[in-house]
Formats: structure tokens, sequence, C-alpha cells
């Protein structure tokens, strides 16, 4: 469906004729089993962990223990909302940097464009984790990025924002946010191509024409006719990055944990099933109502 | 100041593209470095050392080929499976249809540590011991979804009458479908099959929590590397995948354009 997001809706097959068909049924079977026991039993199972009392060696009971959502979320609440505000900070930023591209790419590259679209999903090529460590680098103490943030007190405005605590840029809230950014702005910038690319250039035109100056015409015309590509781009990059730890482990420190790194180690480390069962299962559920808000919001719903 | 204007979003965009290509180059350039002490983050002196022995580092290759071996048996399965529902969903009327679609979405709208962490809680209440296959299952599972998507969108973009027209030339549905459709949304099975590929290759998260101390992918050997001093093959390693996808992905445009002009 996040393709129907990015290609638009698409028409609906034509019916076969009359006789009882099972055809279709064979063919989803073997997908749909692998999806049912391996990602809808999970889910049955994580909610019952959640509500079991118990320990790792002397085995967990079911006992409806409502209390672990109270205990999980009492304790670990400032994670939660950390990783709603790192995870939409850093969706509005890949918005704000993916659209001129985006838009330079589906109207103005011309018989580049191909060579552009390779590039831009050509950071997959190389491991997500390699990645985010190049970040390290590109953001040392002795570093160029650092150099230049001194010298325009571009370091001081962080301070004052709080994103940082010192006037270096690694292992801070800023450094977090920046390789969530970085990371999740090819999720934005391939839908948002994808709908830009449909709209008819004589619209922004025909606006020209009507006296619309360049900035009423993007809020007329291009904007509205690129929320599609807005709704869409900003699901795949806020519900990874509402999720991952990758980046605040790599590139934080111990103020910038997030919800999946709690998770991660209440489960791995700290093997208490049914709080991380708990949080795990919270966190599913935020991201969900957050999307249908949202979505019903953007005024989108036929879309997703 | 005129030119600059009319250029700006030019510019904007690619200093964007700058900001996601600069990574890779970093990895390149630091794949040549040798690092004074035990992270390659800064840099030291010129050196091919690392990239005439890329296996140099203890488990680093064992990492790569057990990541390969999983990725190359996941990407199979996804991507029959997947194909399988995309032509139920793309080419059929059924019962059922929009709960197919929503089961087909919820995997991609999961977060990575819910699913990997609700797969570890069904292995540990059915017993199940964690390593290579609880990876695959997991693998299998979140391929799946993005194989459906990128087959049904070249299904729906073809045209039906070649179909028709293949069944008017008195071709019976197998030979149609063998010899019409399937090359038709061949480059849709090839693009989710590389996109499978490249999911279970790089993913973390959910193998994290699927697998065992002697079930190291190389995306885990990364990440235990972080934690005490990173080896300058990971960055031969990356750069490595970088240059062959980039020309993969490039001879194959270049070849479909080249296609293009002929038809045209």
């Amino acid at each position: 469906m996040v393709g129907q997001l990015v290609e638009g809706p698409a028409a609906a097959p034509p019916a076969r004729r009359g006789r009882r068909n099972y055809t279709p049924y064979l063919l989803l079977l073997p997908g749909l089993a692998w999806l049912v026991v391996f990602f809808v039993v999970p889910m049955l199972s994580l909610a019952s962990q959640s509500l079991q009392t118990g320990d790792v060696e002397n085995g967990y009971t079911q006992t409806f223990h409502f209390q672990n959502y109270v205990d999980a979320m009492s304790q670990f609440w400032p994670h939660f909302l950390r990783s709603i505000v790192f995870a939409g900070t850093a969706t509005l930023f890949t918005l704000i940097l993916a659209y001129p591209l985006a838009y330079f790419m589906a109207q103005k590259s011309g018989r580049w464009k191909n060579i552009l679209l390779i590039l831009v999903i050509a950071p997959f090529f190389t491991s997500f984790l390699i990645r985010t460590l190049a970040w390290q680098t590109i953001l040392a103490d002795n570093g160029l990025v650092v150099s230049i943030a001194r010298t325009t007190h571009f370091t001081d405005l962080l301070q004052w924002l709080q994103l940082t605590s010192n006037d270096s840029l690694m292992n801070s809230k800023f450094a977090v946010i920046c390789g969530l950014t970085y990371n999740f702005l090819p999720f934005m910038i391939l839908p948002l191509y994808a709908s830009l690319e449909r709209l008819d250039h004589s619209f922004i035109e025909a606006a020209g024409d009507l006296y619309a100056t360049p900035l009423q015409t993007f809020w007329k015309v291009t904007w509205p006719l690129s929320l599609p590509g807005v709704v869409g781009g900003t699901l795949l990059t806020f519900i990874p990055a509402a999720g991952d730890f990758i980046n605040s482990r790599l590139l934080g420190n111990t103020t910038t944990v997030m919800i999946g790194q709690v998770i991660d180690s209440q489960f791995l480390r700290v093997q208490d099933y049914s709080i991380a069962a708990a949080l795990s299962f919270v966190l599913m559920l935020t991201i969900t109502v957050l999307v249908a808000v949202y979505v019903r919001r953007a005024g989108t719903e036929e879309l997703v | 100041m005129r030119w600059l204007r009319s250029h700006l979003v030019a510019i904007a965009g690619l200093l964007v593209l700058a900001y996601l290509l600069i990574p890779n180059l970093i990895v390149i350039i630091f794949s040549f470095n040798n690092p004074a002490g035990n992270y390659n983050y800064q840099w030291q002196e010129f050196s091919t050392e690392a990239w005439t022995n890329p296996c140099g580092p203890p488990g680093i290759c064992d990492s790569v080929g057990l990541s390969l071996r999983i990725g190359f048996i996941a990407t199979i399965v996804a991507t029959l499976f997947g194909t399988m529902i995309a032509f139920a969903l793309g080419r059929h009327r059924f019962r059922g249809r929009s709960s197919t679609n929503l089961l087909i979405f919820l995997p991609m709208a999961t977060p990575e540590v819910v699913m990997g962490s609700s797969l570890l809680t069904l292995f540990i209440a059915m017993g199940v011991a964690p390593g290579t296959p609880t990876i695959l299952i997991a693998h299998i599972l979140f391929c799946i979804s993005f194989v459906v998507v990128t087959v049904k969108a070249r299904i729906a973009s073809l045209d039906p009458r070649l179909e028709e027209a293949a069944a008017d030339l008195f071709a019976n549905p197998t030979q149609a479908f063998m010899r019409v459709t399937l090359p038709l949304v061949a480059p849709g099975i090839a693009a989710g099959g590389l996109l499978a590929f490249s999911l279970s290759f790089d993913d973390y998260i959910i193998t994290n929590f699927n697998a065992s101390p002697s079930s190291i992918t190389f995306p885990m050997f990364v990440w235990g590397a972080a934690q005490r001093g990173t080896p300058v093959q990971i960055n031969v390693i990356g750069s490595v995948m970088f240059l062959a996808a980039l020309i993969l992905v490039a001879s194959g445009t270049l070849i479909s354009n080249r296609r293009n002009k002929v038809a045209a």
C-alpha cells in the first residue's frame, strides 16, 4: 500500500469469468501463511507476554498483569517522548531537505533524471551501520565540520538550543537528529519525486499567467498536488525513525537514549521480557494512532 | 543575483545530494586509512593494507559469507511468495482482498524493534533456540511485503490488452503467462528481488533479536566492532558493496535506456 502511496491508486483488476476460481487463494497461500505465522502470531505472543509475571529463571505465567504497562511507562515515558520528538524533528528536516531535490529531479533535471535517481538510492548500497559510523568521522572534534561550526558560532546556537552540551558536535542530540535525517532522507525523496513527477508543468505556468507570485504558485498549486508524496514520505520516514536505535546508540550519549534502545536492552540484556513486551506494544500502538490521526488530518485516507 | 535566484532549486537540490553522498565517500576514503588506534574515525596515512588483506580481522569474512547466504535464500523465498501474492492482487478478484492488503501493509508500518522483539517472544514461548534458521524466518517475513508492493506496481502498469491479444492468437493461459505476462513483469520481479536482498543483507535490528553468538551476520559484526574498535576492512567491504551495486544498477539503466531507444 505504500506502493499505492507512491504509484497512486491502482485500477481494480478486471473480473474473471463466472466460474469459481481458486487460483488467487493458491497464489496467496504460502506468503500469507508466512505473514500470519511469523507476524500476526508473534504480535499476539507479544501482547500475551506483556501481561505475564515471572522471570527468566522461573518461567512466566499468564496473569493479565496490567501493572506491567504502568511500570513500563512510569519508568520509560521520557524515552518515549524523546523518540517521538526526535523522529518528528528528523521527519520535518527530511521534508525540508527532500523537497528541493525531488522538485529539481522531477521538473528540471531533463536527461540527468536517471543518474540523479541512482545517486539518491546509491547510499543504500553501503550498509546502514557503516554509513552511520562515517558520521563519527564527519562530526569528529578535530574535523572540518566542527571548525566551520565553531567559526560561524553554529555550535553556540546549538548549545543555546540545548542540542549539544559543549562546543563539539558528536555524542549529542544534534548528532542523533542529524543521523536520523540523513538515514531516512531517501525514503522522503522517492515518494515526493513520484508525486512531483506526475505534476503537469503547465499548471505552474498557468498560475504564473494568472499573476501568481512564485510563492503563491508553490502554496496554491505545487504543494497541494504533492501532498500524496508528502504523506507517503512522512510515514516512511517517521515510522522507522521512531523505533530506530542505531543512530542514538552510535551518535548519541546517555541523554539521547531512544525507546528502541530501551526495548533492545530490556529484552536482550536485562531480560525483563514482560516490561520489554509492554514497551514494544505501546510503541506499536502509539505509532498506529499517530499515523491514523495524521493520515485523517492530511485528508488522503483513500491512499492508505 | 538573478542567476542565483533562477538556479536556487538546483543549488539546494545538489547540496542535499552532497549531504546524502558524503558519508559514502568517507567510507571509501577511509578504506585507505592506516589508523593510529583501534578506531578508524580519524585520518592518519594512506595505506592499501586493508584492501590486500580484507579477511584480516577474525570473523569478518565468515560474517559476510553468512549474510550472503541468508540474503540469497531470503531473497529467493520472499521473491517467490511475494510475486505470487502480487499476481493474486493484481490479476484476480477475490474475497478478503482488503484484509490481504492490510496484512501486506502492516509489516512495513511496524517499527523494526517491535517486529524483532515480537518474533523473539514467539521463539521463546515455543522454546526455539535463536540462530541462522530464525534469522532466515525473520528476513523472509520482512522482505515479502516489499516484493509484493514492487511487483504489484509493475503488474498494474501493464496493458491487459497484451494478454488478450495473446489469447486471440490462440495462446492457452499457460503460454500467455509464460510468453507474455512473465517477461513483461520480470523487471518488477528483479527489482523486488534486489530490494529484498539489500534489505536482508543490511538488517541489524531484527536480526539482532533472533541471532545467537554462532550466527553473526555482517551488520552484527560491524555493530560489535563499533563497541571495541572498527577495523579498516569494514570500510573495504562497504566500498566493494557500494561500487558493485552502483555498477550493476547503472548498467541496468543503460541497457534499458538503449532498449527503449531501439524500440522507439
